[in-house]
């Protein structure tokens, strides 16, 4: 019914931004990577595969993604552990007061993720809330230093701002769930933990599996926490392209540690969208 | 659900629950709090318990030049992006629902990845498309990173609010001899009003927090939250506490706002709860 007109109309302008300043630039990072930097520091544009041979040969790359993935696993772990809990209490417990509760998740998210993360920065710190919250209880007689600069604070911070992340979908799973379903559960005898294991949870499977994946993508790509709160032994892979961006200045180099992030990023969407399909019910 | 409560056994259940949540609340709101708390803290942003409550971190925010130099960027910033997302990302959400195109899969995949990907490959992708087309880093750059990045915020938003839509307004409106320009203005915006504000706003405040691609693309002028991380990495005072202080309260007005706007029409969705279930850019 809409004429043609009115398709290209709609379609053209942003097809055309989306191309220039999301697909070019997407296109020109995968070229760099095959392009190195000369000893005056200006890009050669010669076509080789140094940088990839150099992900591979030199082992703080490959172990540096390895622990951000561990981190972001472990990010993932917590935020589920805490979501979806509190996703399930809201959809069947709350009542009339679902909104506001709803409300006071998202709340957070409104304060700046700098912020939280600089936040966590003043409670876990030598001489910052926690510790001197237990030397005042006389609970510790000394700092307690694995607090800070540690992937233990990394961990905490990224659970702490990625936790709303993966509340939300797991919320909109449950809240899409026929409710006459989880009635029929019941009447036909199964009991409160039954209908959740049986009803309940695999119809939820789809917001879990996005949930995590908000989680396990966001988490993995940080900078800030690792910069803020890790120490040298919570850096992370991101923290490295910076590096490389910045003061090591090997866009070249670092085109090759990105590319290499943005299609495990794209593989793992790849997958949690057939996980999600397998397990979809409509 | 009063259903279930009444069960005997779902009660205990539930107040495992409400534990529960009450737990996560409180992990939620604990780095807030300390936040605005040690903001009004003499002896500086650790030590428990506060003492020397002060209004002093409030003065000198108040004088502080680069601060505000810092929050105007941030905003002039902020409402360009809004600008650029809505009118690229409404007309694409248009697209994605009524016209059919040679590569629109891709389209859609591109358009919504930014939501998901590290900020920092769009950041460092679209520094080599400014470095390679010789365009100088200003905020007019960070501009137009926000705007094409946040683009996905405005069209998952409104392909959500155009599945509720009835198309017969629209078609009845053709019909009657509106062309389709007077079409849009006059029945497809004002039918998505309640989206559009929704994504105005959510793009806002993104991009005001905005750190990631803004890292790379800065130019002399920094946006608020690249002068807190310069600051951060100097030392720390409450005078950073004292202004996410203010902010988040601003942002609080502005959740209000929505709040009541949405409640007077005809209950619009959720901030945020599209993106959650639209988000799968795959």
């Amino acid at each position: 019914m809409f004429s043609r007109a009115y398709k290209a109309a709609v379609t053209l302008p942003p097809l055309v931004w989306i191309t220039v300043f999301l697909l070019a630039p997407y296109l020109l990072l995968f070229c760099y990577s095959f392009w190195s930097v000369s000893s005056e520091q200006t890009i050669v544009h010669s076509w080789n595969l140094a940088n990839y041979n150099e992900l591979v040969r030199v082992d703080v790359y490959w172990k540096t993604l390895l622990r951000s993935m561990w981190i972001a696993a472990r990010v993932t772990m917590f935020s589920l552990l805490l979501g979806y809990p509190l996703a399930y209490f809201l959809s069947f417990y709350a009542g009339k007061k679902k909104n506001l509760f709803y409300q006071f998740v998202i709340i957070p998210l409104w304060v700046s993720y700098l912020v939280r993360a600089y936040a966590w920065k003043t409670i876990l710190g030598s001489d910052g809330v926690l510790n001197t919250l237990l030397q005042y209880a006389h609970l510790t007689k000394h700092p307690l230093e694995f607090l800070l600069y540690s992937p233990f604070a990394v961990v905490l911070t990224l659970t702490h701002i990625y936790t709303p992340f993966a509340f939300l979908p797991i919320y909109a799973a449950l809240e899409h769930i026929p409710r006459n379903l989880v009635e029929a559960s019941h009447d036909l005898g199964a009991t409160r933990g039954q209908t959740f294991w049986k009803v309940i949870l695999p119809l939820s499977i789809p917001g879990v599996v996005a949930g995590a994946t908000f989680a396990f993508v966001l988490s993995l790509g940080d900078f800030l926490a690792p910069l803020l709160l890790g120490g040298p032994s919570g850096i992370m892979i991101s923290n490295i392209v910076v590096s490389l961006f910045g003061a090591a200045y090997n866009w070249p180099l670092g085109a090759a540690v990105s590319l290499c992030m943005l299609l495990l990023v794209v593989s793992l969407l790849f997958f949690s969208e057939r996980l999600e399909k397998k397990w979809s019910f409509s | 659900m009063e259903l279930l409560v009444s069960e005997g056994k779902s009660v205990s259940g539930s107040r495992w629950l409400l534990l529960h949540a009450a737990v996560v609340f409180a992990f939620l709101y604990l780095p807030i709090a300390v936040l605005i708390i040690y903001s009004f803290n003499g002896d500086g942003v650790g030590g428990f318990p506060p003492h020397h409550l002060t209004f002093d971190w409030y003065r000198i925010l108040f004088a502080d030049g680069p601060i505000w130099d810092s929050v105007l960027n941030s905003l002039q910033v902020a409402l360009a992006a809004m600008v650029i997302s809505l009118a690229f990302g409404v007309p694409a959400a248009l697209a994605l629902e009524r016209a059919q195109f040679p590569g629109k899969a891709l389209f859609r995949r591109l358009v919504l990845l930014p939501l998901i990907l590290p900020g920092i490959i769009t950041g460092l992708s679209l520094l080599m498309l400014f470095n390679v087309a010789g365009t100088k880093l200003s905020l007019l750059t960070i501009i137009l990173g926000h705007g094409t990045a946040l683009i996905s915020v405005a069209t998952t938003e409104v392909f959500a609010g155009l599945q509720k839509v009835d198309r017969a307004q629209e078609e009845a409106s053709l019909d009657l001899g509106a062309n389709y320009w007077q079409t849009f203005w006059r029945i497809t915006v004002p039918n998505l009003k309640l989206p559009i504000i929704g994504a105005a706003l959510l793009i806002f405040t993104l991009s005001m927090d905005e750190i990631a691609v803004s890292f790379f693309l800065i130019g002399r002028d920094n946006t608020l939250p690249l002068e807190i991380w310069g600051r951060l990495r100097r030392g720390i005072t409450p005078e950073i506490n004292a202004v996410s202080t203010i902010i988040f309260v601003f942002s609080l007005v502005a959740i209000l706002l929505w709040y009541r706007l949405r409640v007077r029409g005809e209950g619009g969705s959720e901030i945020g709860l599209e993106i959650a279930e639209v988000a799968d850019p795959v």
